[in-house]
């Protein structure tokens, strides 16, 4: 079946409670926001209610995809958006795979997930066909294993995705994630809870149609994807990020004394520790093949294999885990994992789960600190001696926090700004506006971003690599404010586009006003562009405000004035100031 | 010199697809249904990919059983669709055991590798290429 390369405009809503489906002409919408996550805030402002749970029927599940989706490299990417469970106020989360192009080829700008069905669901969209299924058979299962039933239950020919959620979905654990094709994930701010709130255990999305392109525009379009295509695999970002991947930069990142180590004990492993730890080890033992997103010629997804005995007898199995920059960080060097084999086996585990790798890692870090402090003691933990490195222990941890046998476990579930104010240490509780944080410890660009960040995470506004290009030059708080949020704002179009961050130096201001044009989206100039991202980050901010959130009152845990950055100690009153400038500056520009 | 599309290094396949949509977009379209060329994992995306595209066969079955001479065997290998001859009885999809005799649903005609080599253009991490035959 045949669609117009504009068409884009179709928008799915299914209703799980009274198990109905409805598609909608929101060209209205497609045409002012492009997409991706300008479409989803709008769709989210529309669908979800001032004040609701995040955990109850109200709240809406978005998926929205773009106009360069599936027609341009590395334009991979869907954006989930959602009232999050973690924070409480905005959730969004981006997935490659083959999600991106399976949501448009089946025939969708976007996918709208409203109420939450009586029994446990797997949702069949195929085209244009809509399929409540029944999944009480899978409901208790990991994220592989419902892969590999569904794959081969539904036969839909084709390209499709398989987005699932593992047991820590239906167990609510509010740092849950989404998995999709195996290795990639919806991974921030609990999709995953999300789903498993509206008893739905997986979606598989099928593309059935094509996309044409416009026979006067057929010429304009193969120079202009030539042009990007080109680009993408010239530029080093096909290089670095297809040859070690995202953990390449593992090592100087320790180097350099912004990687946050054993709960930010410090700033720096030792080196054996770094070595150990680094994207060039995990490539040398353990990389058994890269593969890509659907369209990507990139590759940076990096799949370990992992040989291990596990019964008496010769009995071995061979595991494939994904790794990156950022589960290396989190589950390696904020536990003090002294083999990349323990690092592999963390990551393994919690992705068998299902749960943001992120989050987990920094949770159990801070419940590892604080019972090295005394503040929670064995009968907390069920017994779990928790100690740096003790990879044993933490497995059996990650399993504890989706079982929950103990009140401890369901409050580490709930999140380390939870956890932490029920039994306190939250000098060392490392979350930002609510989301545990990222690796970076380098300067006071890194922490801007995570506080401000419409999604706390440190691809909001890049502020770690900000840190990095100030390192020795002069400058003001109110300048790297500007910059970030100018970044911010720019994101907003790539992510609304929707095109993967890694490609971010190809699609510039010029290359996508080309891309546009060539597919017959004209009419937007860089001006245009700006104001867009900008209207688009400012309708995400007042989503957060509109829910509660307050720069005001952001939490600031004290830890990251205790340890030097590459810029020196960073000082709890400069990083208060830039809030407040970040405040002015994003209310004075509507 | 003939050319013929052959699979290099399967293992360098990192499935992005890339092969796939350049295929279509020959025809102006973005999608898979005019696509002479499969890239699906094996199994599993651990186990790596599997590429299917004809493989030129020196005595092509899928001829063998064409009842109206629309396919012919192109000079140096592989074959060559007349769709004017073609009555869309199938049979050279199900002689093809490589399963690479795809099916055009609008036309409801088979769709067969031109050999061209556009896929191989894009195959970046060089799995495919064209080679002489």
């Amino acid at each position: 079946m045949l669609m117009k390369a504009e068409e884009l405009n179709r928008v799915l809503y299914v209703d799980l409670t009274k198990k109905d489906i409805k598609v909608k002409d929101r060209t209205d919408l497609f045409d002012k926001y492009l997409g991706g996550s300008g479409v989803a805030i709008k769709l989210l402002e529309e669908e979800c209610p001032t004040g609701i749970d995040p955990l109850s029927a109200a709240n809406p599940m978005i998926f929205a995809v773009g106009p360069l989706t599936a027609l341009y490299p590395s334009a991979s990417k869907t954006v989930a958006m959602f009232k999050s469970p973690l924070t409480g106020n905005l959730g969004e989360s981006h997935c490659g795979g083959r999600s991106a192009m399976a949501i448009r080829l089946a025939g969708y700008g976007a996918i709208v997930i409203t109420g939450s069905s009586d029994i446990l669901l797997y949702l069949v969209i195929a085209g244009d066909k809509v399929k409540f299924r029944d999944a009480s058979s899978i409901g208790g299962m990991d994220a592989q294993t419902v892969g590999r039933i569904l794959r081969e239950a539904e036969t839909g020919s084709g390209v499709r995705t398989i987005i699932r959620t593992g047991r820590a979905g239906g167990k609510l654990v509010r740092y849950a994630c989404a998995v999709s094709e195996t290795y990639r994930h919806f991974g921030r701010l609990g999709l995953g809870a999300v789903m498993g709130s509206k008893n739905l255990k997986a979606l598989v999305i099928s593309a059935d149609k094509s996309v044409e392109i416009p026979k006067d525009k057929r010429k304009e379009y193969r120079k202009v994807y030539d042009e990007i295509h080109d680009v993408v695999v010239k530029t080093d970002a096909m290089e670095k990020y297809h040859d070690l991947g995202t953990a390449g930069k593992l090592y100087e990142m320790n180097k350099l004394g912004g990687m946050a180590y054993k709960n930010l004990e410090s700033a720096s492993a030792p080196e054996a520790i770094g070595r150990e730890l680094s994207g060039e080890n995990f490539a040398n033992k353990f990389l058994s093949r890269r593969v890509s997103c659907a369209h990507c010629p990139v590759g940076c997804v990096h799949l370990a294999s992992l040989r291990e005995l596990y019964a008496p007898g010769h009995y071995f199995k061979t595991t494939t885990i994904p790794y990156d920059n950022e589960p290396i960080y989190a589950v390696g060097f904020m536990l003090g994992m002294e083999h990349a084999e323990d690092c592999l086996r963390m990551i393994d585990a919690v992705d068998t789960v299902g749960m943001d790798i992120m989050s987990t890692g920094v949770v159990l870090a801070w419940a590892t600190e604080a019972y090295g402090k005394g503040l929670i003691t064995k009968a907390h933990t069920d017994g779990l001696d928790l100690q740096w490195g003790d990879v044993s222990t933490y497995l059996a941890a990650v399993e504890k926090i989706v079982e929950m046998p103990t009140e401890f476990y369901q409050n580490l579930a709930m999140g380390v700004e939870h956890a932490s104010s029920v039994y306190g240490g939250q000098d060392y509780a490392l979350a930002f506006g609510g989301n545990e944080m990222p690796e970076y410890h380098t300067g006071i660009a890194c922490y801007i971003n995570n506080l401000t960040g419409a999604r706390h995470s440190h691809l909001d506004s890049a502020g770690y690599t900000l840190d990095q290009k100030l390192i020795g030059k002069e400058f003001s708080i109110e300048e790297v404010v500007k910059s970030l949020i100018a970044e911010e704002e720019w994101r907003q179009i790539l992510s609304s586009l929707v095109v993967c961050f890694f490609a971010r130096a190809v699609y510039t201001s010029e290359r996508v006003l080309k891309a546009m044009a060539a597919i017959g989206l004209e009419n937007w100039s860089p001006a245009k562009l700006e104001a867009v991202g900008r209207e688009i980050h400012r309708a995400k901010m007042n989503f957060k405000f509109r829910e509660g959130f307050d720069l005001a009152k952001l939490r600031i845990p004290k830890r990251i004035f205790e340890v030097p950055t590459p810029h020196g100690l960073l000082k709890e009153e400069d990083l208060r100031k830039a809030i407040e400038i970040y405040g002015e500056l994003i209310s004075a520009q509507k | 010199m003939v050319k013929k599309l052959a699979v290099l290094d399967v293992n360098k396949c990192i499935g992005c697809m890339e092969c796939m949509f350049a295929c279509s977009r020959r025809e102006g379209r973005v999608g898979f249904d005019k696509s002479a060329i499969r890239v699906r994992s094996a199994g599993g995306i651990e186990r790596g990919f599997v590429v299917v595209v004809c493989r030129v066969c020196e005595d092509p079955p899928c001829v063998k059983v064409c009842p109206t001479d629309a396919l012919r065997v192109r000079k140096g290998g592989g074959v060559i669709l007349n769709k004017d001859k073609c009555i869309g009885c199938g049979f050279c999809a199900q002689a093809c055991i490589m399963g690479a005799i795809f099916w055009d649903d609008e036309l409801d005609k088979p769709i067969v590798c031109m050999y061209c080599g556009d896929c191989a253009d894009y195959c970046v991490h060089n799995a495919i290429g064209l080679v002489d035959v």
